[in-house]
């Protein structure tokens, strides 16, 4: 397999307070790459890193092109969509507005009229609220709003940041179903943060453990799922 | 951060120092040929009226951090009360400078007030406000009759005591440096004290401060009355030393100077107050000729006023010196006495 | 009765004017978070340019649409050059910056066009409208002028990419920049537009209170108090703060007040609205689930 992202030595800083050391990160072309770890071990911050988000050091190519020192903006319009912690709503404008968003960075307008007709069949419920005020959806819908605008960008590969935060196990699972779909139908690479160990496992292929701001170890997912020490100590299950 | 000077014990030697010589200034006048020098005592007088001006600023936007755009408002107060008192009055125009003071201590309560629920731009909005409709008001027909409507009011220039021998623009000038001395001198105490500190707070952690029991709504509005008692005494030492006021000496362009002297003095620095009402005298006064200057220098068709004058600079400060003259300094300083302990290392 | 009419009608034609300057600062506001303190200058000196067109022989309409492309280059100019490096800046550097843009606008006014009052010229006939003493084609003019403008402004923020992504920008910066646009022009070009709509602003009071470098400050002041009776962040509602202040103006100015207090009247009206109702009369809560 080819490697589509590939960060090596990648650090990251907050301020003065360093976030992230010289960690080595790679996201297969077509695969989903699972980033695990406790809180505050720096996952949000390699994200942030990888788009250029945050004061970072290292390199980072996508595509085999040399990406880090490209703009957020420039880095997305590769096709790079992260689906930021929090979501990322933009309360005040409508579901529709939301999508439409994309429209922006897009030249293939008919294409994304397929697009968005996609994201329709993926989460029926974003129809249904179209011309609701998008800060009014309830969590789990604003998840889905968050994915299906990262999906009207065309991404060859999307970053998600937690996307089961605060949502209800019958959500959690029914949101990571449809993401192994646009993983296989879409041809959509990911790299997926997750606090879920079991089912990030279950959807990724290959895992990177964090801890304060390090690699501690990778491989891919069936290892580390029949490691039971290591599953004891970092995932707690 | 700023203001770590009030931590110290005392005056410093050079404050001492400065204001000694300040003192000593108008003795050259007995020394000098110099005709001109009744009109540099009277530069002197505006340099210290405007360092007032600008410390009653300083206190409210440095030291408190609410942003006023309308202390000319103040200053007007204080000038039309002190007109109005010794015109009518007949009052003498000593008696009128704490008058002054109060009537102007008030107003600020009244506009600190309601100043309480508005932060950053838009306290800013409202004063800028207060400053535009200011002269307007000044003229109103109903009250012309005290104010003198658009002409104004003109007063006669106090006279020295017979036993200063000093005329009557060094007089004004010591009058000017004492109450200058005096109010610097209660700021600077002020600032020290328990009272001093919680101002502070107030300005770098309005949420700590809160917590930590500081009642903020007094504070703020108490800072907001004695900035405009201040520099509404400068107001009225500015109608005594001019012997007159008139409403469009008024406008927002004063705020603009105050706010040019405050930041090119040094925003929370004492001393800046005093450099920065020096320089808008001098820029004011030498303005023509760096305005012949650089219609030499390049070549320009047209007279470059004051305005563009202050309006660069304010620009150019923000970027290069945003703590002023004296912040620099205190950079300076601060660079110097570590310079041996870098070179050792 | 008549006089009342008349009274609403020059009401309604200041008010125009004032939903112009409350438009552009809307415009700031939304985009930046910032009130601009210059916004009053740059329509003055954008109406100085226009002045120079017209008197070196440019059809009106030509050096209408030249100014406004002009002042939006300025506009686009003043943020990307001036502003930018004071992005992280406390506010009281940014009020300071505005303050300085607002002197040396001024100044520089001054300094090539003088101090004395010119002439503008009027596209409309200032003849009546039904010939009956109370309307005229001026006012009317104006208003229209004003109306249009707030429809393509709509029609621009609604039904177009550009807008979305400019509403997008201000709303919610971080995630904007994750869907690919470039926030920091969509903030020149709020300042772009912003200096346009003062230019026509400008352009439409010339003719009115004649031209002066210090022909705004007053206005400024009403075009403060119509964006914060709208509640700024809302340029429909800025419009209808404009109109509101324009007329209770014009009311509170020949049957309360007279004409020489109405800039107290801002005042009152400006701490008033921020005290009392500082969200305007039309600001849109947002509803936002956390
Ligand atoms: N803006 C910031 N300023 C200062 N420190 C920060 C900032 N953001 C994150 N950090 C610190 O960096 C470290 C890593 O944070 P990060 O958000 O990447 O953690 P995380 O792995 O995403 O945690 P979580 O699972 O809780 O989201 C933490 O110690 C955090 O406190
Ligand atoms: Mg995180």
């Amino acid at each position: 397999m080819v490697a589509l992202l590939e960060a090596k030595a990648l650090s990251a800083w907050h301020g003065p307070i360093r976030g992230l050391y010289e960690l080595d990160l790679t996201v297969e072309q077509g695969g989903v790459t699972a980033l695990l770890g406790a809180n505050g071990a720096g996952k949000t911050t390699t994200l942030r890193a990888l788009c250029n988000m945050v004061r970072r050091a290292g390199t980072t190519t996508f595509q085999g092109v040399d990406i880090s020192r490209r703009s957020t903006e420039d880095i997305v319009r590769m096709g790079v969509a992260h689906v930021p912690e929090g979501r990322g709503t933009f309360v005040a404008l409508t579901v529709e507005e939301n999508l439409r968003l994309a429209l922006h960075t897009r030249r293939d307008k008919a294409a994304a009229m397929r697009d968005r007709d996609l994201v329709f069949g993926y989460f029926p419920i974003l129809q249904e609220r179209l011309h609701q005020q998008a800060g009014t959806l309830s969590g789990g819908e604003q998840q889905m709003l968050a994915i299906g605008r990262a999906l009207m960008l065309a991404p060859k590969l999307m970053l998600l940041d937690e996307p089961s935060f605060g949502l209800a196990p019958l959500i959690v699972r029914e949101i990571f179903r449809i993401l192994r779909q646009i993983n296989e139908h879409e041809h959509v690479s990911m790299l997926i943060v997750e606090q879920n160990a079991a089912l990030a496992l279950d959807l990724a292929d290959t895992v990177y453990l964090l801890e304060t701001g390090k690699v501690v170890t990778s491989g891919p997912s069936a290892l580390i799922q029949n490691d039971e020490a290591l599953r004891k100590s970092y995932l707690g299950y | 951060m700023t203001a770590n000077w009030a931590n110290k014990r005392g005056v410093g030697a050079g404050a001492l120092l400065a204001w000694a010589g300040l003192a000593l200034l108008p003795l050259i006048g007995f020394i000098t040929e110099n005709t001109s020098f009744d009109y540099y005592m009277y530069m002197g007088q505006s340099m210290l009226i405007y360092a007032i001006a600008v410390l009653g600023l300083n206190l409210l936007i440095g030291f408190n951090g609410q942003i006023s755009l309308g202390h000319s408002a103040f200053f007007a107060l204080g000038a039309y009360t002190t007109a109005i008192l010794m015109n009518f009055g007949g009052w003498p125009y000593w008696a009128t400078l704490p008058v002054a003071a109060v009537v102007c201590f008030l107003a600020g309560l009244a506009f600190g007030f309601p100043a309480l629920k508005l932060e950053g731009h838009y306290l800013a909005l409202a004063t800028f406000t207060l400053a535009i409709a200011m002269p307007q008001l000044l003229k109103y027909k109903a009250i012309a009759g005290w104010t003198g409507g658009v002409g104004g009011v003109l007063l006669d220039k106090p006279d020295p005591p017979e036993w200063t021998g000093l005329s009557a623009d060094q007089f004004l000038y010591y009058l000017c440096l004492f109450c200058a001395m005096v109010l610097f001198w209660l700021v600077f105490n002020l600032l020290r004290g328990r009272s001093g500190r919680a101002i502070m707070a107030i300005r770098d952690h309005t949420m700590a401060a809160s917590t930590m029991g500081i009642d903020i709504a007094r504070y703020k509005t108490v800072a907001f009355g004695i900035s405009a008692g201040i520099t509404g005494i400068a107001g009225a030492l500015s109608a005594i030393t001019v012997a007159y006021v008139a409403p469009d000496s008024f406008t927002l362009q004063l705020s603009i100077s105050f706010l040019v002297g405050l930041v090119v003095g040094g925003i929370a620095s004492l001393p800046g107050c005093l450099i920065g009402g020096a320089f808008i005298v001098l820029v004011q006064n030498s303005a023509q000729s760096i305005s012949d200057w650089m219609k030499g220098t390049f070549a320009l068709r047209y007279d470059v006023p004051a305005w563009a004058i202050y309006g660069v600079l304010l620009l150019a400060l923000m970027y290069v010196l945003p703590d002023g003259i004296a912040g620099g300094c205190a950079r300076i300083r601060a660079w110097w006495t570590t310079r041996g302990r870098r070179e050792a290392q | 009765m008549d006089f009342f009419i008349q009274q609403i009608a020059s009401g309604l034609t200041s008010g125009a004017i004032y939903a112009c300057v409350a438009l552009g600062l809307v415009m700031i506001y939304v985009s930046t978070d910032h009130i601009n303190f210059a916004q009053g200058e740059m329509a003055m000196f954008a109406t100085y340019l226009a002045w120079a067109m017209i008197n070196a022989g440019v059809p009106y309409w030509i050096a209408f649409g030249l100014t406004i492309a002009v002042a939006f280059f300025g506009g686009l100019f003043i943020q990307r050059v001036i502003l930018k490096p004071l992005e992280h800046a406390p506010v009281l550097a940014l009020v300071v910056c505005f303050i300085a843009l607002l002197s040396i606008f001024n100044a520089i006014a001054g300094m090539i066009w003088s101090y004395t009052i010119k002439q503008f010229p009027s596209p409309f006939p200032s003849h009546d409208l039904f010939g009956n003493g109370l309307v005229s084609v001026q006012q009317l003019g104006v208003v229209g002028v004003t109306l249009v403008m707030l429809g393509l402004l709509t029609v621009f923020f609604r039904f177009t990419t550009l807008g979305l992504a400019m509403r997008a920008a201000a709303q919610n910066p971080a995630s904007a920049r994750l869907m690919g646009v470039r926030v920091a022009w969509m903030l020149a070009l709020g300042w772009g537009l912003a200096a346009s709509i003062g230019a026509i602003a400008g352009m439409l009071v010339a003719p009115i209170v004649f031209l002066d470098p210090n022909m705004m400050n007053g206005i400024l002041v009403y075009g403060f108090a119509s964006a914060l009776v709208g509640g700024i962040g809302n340029p429909m509602g800025a419009v209808a703060g404009g109109f509101i202040v324009g007329v209770l103006e014009n009311l509170v100015g020949s049957y309360v007040i007279g004409n020489e207090l109405k800039l107290s009247f801002a005042l009152v009206v400006v701490v008033g609205v921020l005290l009392l109702k500082p969200a305007g009369l039309f600001g849109r809560v947002i509803v936002r689930r956390v």
